[in-house]
């Protein structure tokens, strides 16, 4: 009877380690796309960075915008500009605007995601109103600025880069 | 063991009535228990089946609301895996394992209630979902967010369902495998298990090591939709992609789960009717915990479409069709041990050699899924329906109607109507493939799976697939009435009920002793009785 209770409680615990496993692979995942950039999730870079970065005068980059409010939330919001051609290495800023057609004040938080994933890396944002929520009062219009960078060592293939932004309604905390 | 010194087991003391199958500890009565369960579960969900088939007998909505209709094919879904193969090769498990390694009964006789008990609650959720205002899960099994958090009162009883469920089968997971590794009666080396038990052996671990990482992910569905965390939200940092990658690595395993124990079957069945022995023992063994082993790597074969970079999409694509490998050796072995045989063909193999080629069809279509870039194509089609239901269909619930006419006889000590069961075999075998073979034109075609209406270019398969459809679901109504009869009576099985078959459980007798292998066996009957 020892002998089962035995074999049972180990295969018992290796059950309980798979289910740790399945919460593990959440943050193995996360590692996963901000070393390959897969998923489009953007860097964050210093200012003292974009000192450093040489300009490639040769190069240029074409970025295109995309903006989508989700569900349940009475915004508009779309980019000032549709596309701008950047020089890879050049801090290059750009305008986004939102509206809130709702009667109330409404706080949202704008989530952004790069494709190609390949090139999501090269993409680095020195300021972002995606950085902190917006708080828009009823019917406000408001202009968001967008800083970045696009690194001079982003692969010779990728000519095209968009960025898109999606506003959720920001959660509860 | 207590039986031993009690004295007493030739007899079978049990309390009668509804007591007794509330309070069993006995493998047979537990086996026959999940069996029954999981044919009942096997209408329900072949009602629903039926539902389904009727919608798509013709363009437009017909019969019922599109919401209904995707309640059906999420609960279809969930009862045919969850309610009926998985709890019938418990069953199975619970019948044969200790009757095949000379053991008197299960290793944790009042676990292997509990599991089977878990069972009818964790289906009382789920169905009674079908009531609640906002209606049954209607996301798909797979439970992709955020469409899943959308489910209305329904969400919480599907994700404690899913719970339930798999509690009960690590239940029955660590019982069959405490089972083979500490009660096999002497001489009964790993190396002589049959290969049901080996079969099992891997499906146990694959249990033990996958259904937890499925009740993770529902755990963090279930946080993310009513306490505040954003594991697969955007809005909050998360990832709904995530929740396919770990949802996934749970579900490459589970499809393993579901036919490792078919190819055990399988490997009982065709030299029992060949009069010959299997061919290839150790490498069928070899081959099983080869498969076993890749089903953990080749997961995002299922979602190639949510964007990966190359290598990955190539990793996914080598490791899926190596899994081609092993498979490929296992129907190469079946094929061999057929080879030059004397073969007779009673119905469990009818329904075995139904498999052997059924099944690789489905795997012929799994290795056209597994290419990446042709998968672009298929994604999400009826290819990939005909693909799962050709492996499920006639690969599982084949091997699971030729494992029941198999033992059938051994345990009703009757033998049953094999007029009857050679009428199921072929009203089955001619009307799955009328249902399922046209869906595969369906899909490349670009018909797409989970959608109540379609094109009308596709009214033509649609209407035979579903006629088909219906003609199964009825012939398998046959299957219960042979089962029914040969329960009451019949001609009398013998001990060995077939020619040819080789194994412990064929010692005993027909219906064997509600207590066996009190004693262990005899050695000296333990290798004629293996390969």
């Amino acid at each position: 009877m020892n002998t089962n209770l035995k074999t049972a409680s180990r295969l018992l615990l290796m059950a309980l380690f798979m289910f740790g496993f399945g919460y593990l692979l959440v943050p193995i995942y996360d590692i996963l796309c901000e070393v390959t950039g897969l998923n489009g999730k953007t860097g964050v870079v210093q200012a003292e960075y974009t000192q450093s970065v040489q300009a490639d005068k040769t190069r240029r980059v074409k970025v295109q915008f995309v903006t989508s409010v989700s569900a349940g939330l009475p915004w508009t919001f779309r980019p000032v500009v549709r596309d701008i051609e950047v020089v890879p290495g050049v801090v290059t800023s750009v305008n986004f605007e939102a509206t809130n057609l709702a009667g109330t004040p409404i706080i949202g938080s704008a989530v952004p995601s790069v494709s190609p994933s390949v090139a999501s890396k090269y993409l680095n944002k020195t300021d972002c109103f995606c950085f902190v929520r917006q708080r828009l009062e009823a019917g406000e219009k408001k202009i968001m600025p967008v800083a970045f960078i696009v690194d001079g060592r982003i692969p010779k293939h990728v000519d095209l880069l968009t960025l898109s932004y999606t506003f959720f309604p920001a959660l509860k905390s | 063991m207590s039986e031993l010194t009690a004295n007493h087991d030739e007899h079978s003391h049990h309390p009668t009535g509804i007591k007794r199958w509330l309070t069993t500890t006995n493998h047979k009565d537990i086996g026959t228990m999940y069996l029954v369960f999981s044919l009942i579960m096997f209408f329900i969900g072949g009602a629903m089946a039926m539902i389904i088939r009727l919608e798509l007998f013709q363009p437009g909505l017909q019969f019922v609301d599109p919401q209904f209709y995707n309640s059906m094919v999420t609960m279809h879904a969930l009862i045919m895996i969850f309610g009926v193969v998985m709890p019938a090769w418990t069953g199975f498990a619970n019948w044969l394992v200790p009757m095949m390694i000379g053991a008197p009964d299960m290793a944790l006789p009042r676990l292997n209630n509990w599991s089977f008990w878990i069972l009818p609650f964790a289906f009382s959720l789920l169905l009674i979902t079908l009531f609640l205002p906002g209606g049954a899960p209607a996301g798909g099994w797979t439970m992709y967010p955020p469409l899943v958090l959308q489910t209305g009162a329904a969400f919480p009883f599907l994700i404690f369902a899913v719970h339930f469920l798999g509690a009960s089968s690590i239940g029955g997971a660590i019982n069959v495998l405490a089972t083979v590794f500490n009660m096999r009666a002497p001489g009964m080396t790993l190396l002589k298990l049959p290969l049901f038990v080996w079969t099992w052996i891997i499906t146990g671990f694959l249990l033990v090591a996958s259904l937890p990482v499925l009740a993770g992910a529902v755990t963090m569905l279930l946080t993310d939709k009513f306490f505040g965390t954003s594991f697969f939200s955007a809005a909050g940092g998360g990832d709904p992609v995530m929740f396919q990658h770990i949802f996934w690595f749970f579900g490459h395993p589970e499809v393993y789960i579901l036919i490792l124990p078919a190819f055990g079957v399988v490997s009982a069945i065709i030299p029992t009717f060949c009069r010959k022995p299997l061919f290839g023992y150790n490498s069928m063994v070899y081959a099983v915990a080869a498969i076993a082993f890749l089903s953990f790597i080749v997961w995002a074969h299922h979602m190639f479409t949510v964007g990966m970079p190359l290598a990955g999409e190539l990793f996914f694509m080598y490791t899926t069709v190596l899994i081609a490998v092993p498979t490929g050796v296992k129907v190469f072995n079946w094929v061999a041990t057929m080879w030059k045989s004397a073969m007779t063909f009673e119905t469990p193999m009818l329904f075995a050699i139904g498999f052997v080629i059924l099944f690789t069809i489905g795997g012929f279509s799994g290795l056209m899924l597994g290419v990446t870039p042709v998968d672009f194509q298929y994604h999400d089609t009826y290819f990939v329906v005909a693909h799962f239901h050709y492996v499920l269909v006639t690969g599982a619930v084949y091997s699971l109607m030729a494992a029941t006419y198999f033992w059938l006889p051994k345990w009703t000590g009757y033998m049953y109507d094999e007029a009857l069961g050679k009428w199921h075999f072929w009203l089955s075998t001619i009307s799955v493939n009328v249902l399922f073979f046209p869906q595969h034109f369906l899909g490349l075609a670009g018909m797409p799976r989970r959608i109540p209406d379609y094109s009308v270019q596709f009214a033509e398969f649609n209407v035979i697939s579903s006629v088909g459809g219906f003609v199964y679901g009825l012939s398998q109504l046959l299957f219960v009435y042979i089962i029914v009869k040969c329960v009451r009576g019949g001609q009398k099985a013998t001990d060995r009920v077939w020619e040819g078959a080789q194994g412990l459980e064929w010692t005993l007798a027909s219906p064997p002793p509600y207590h066996s292998f009190n004693t262990p066996p005899d050695p000296s009957t333990i290798d004629g009785g293996v390969r």
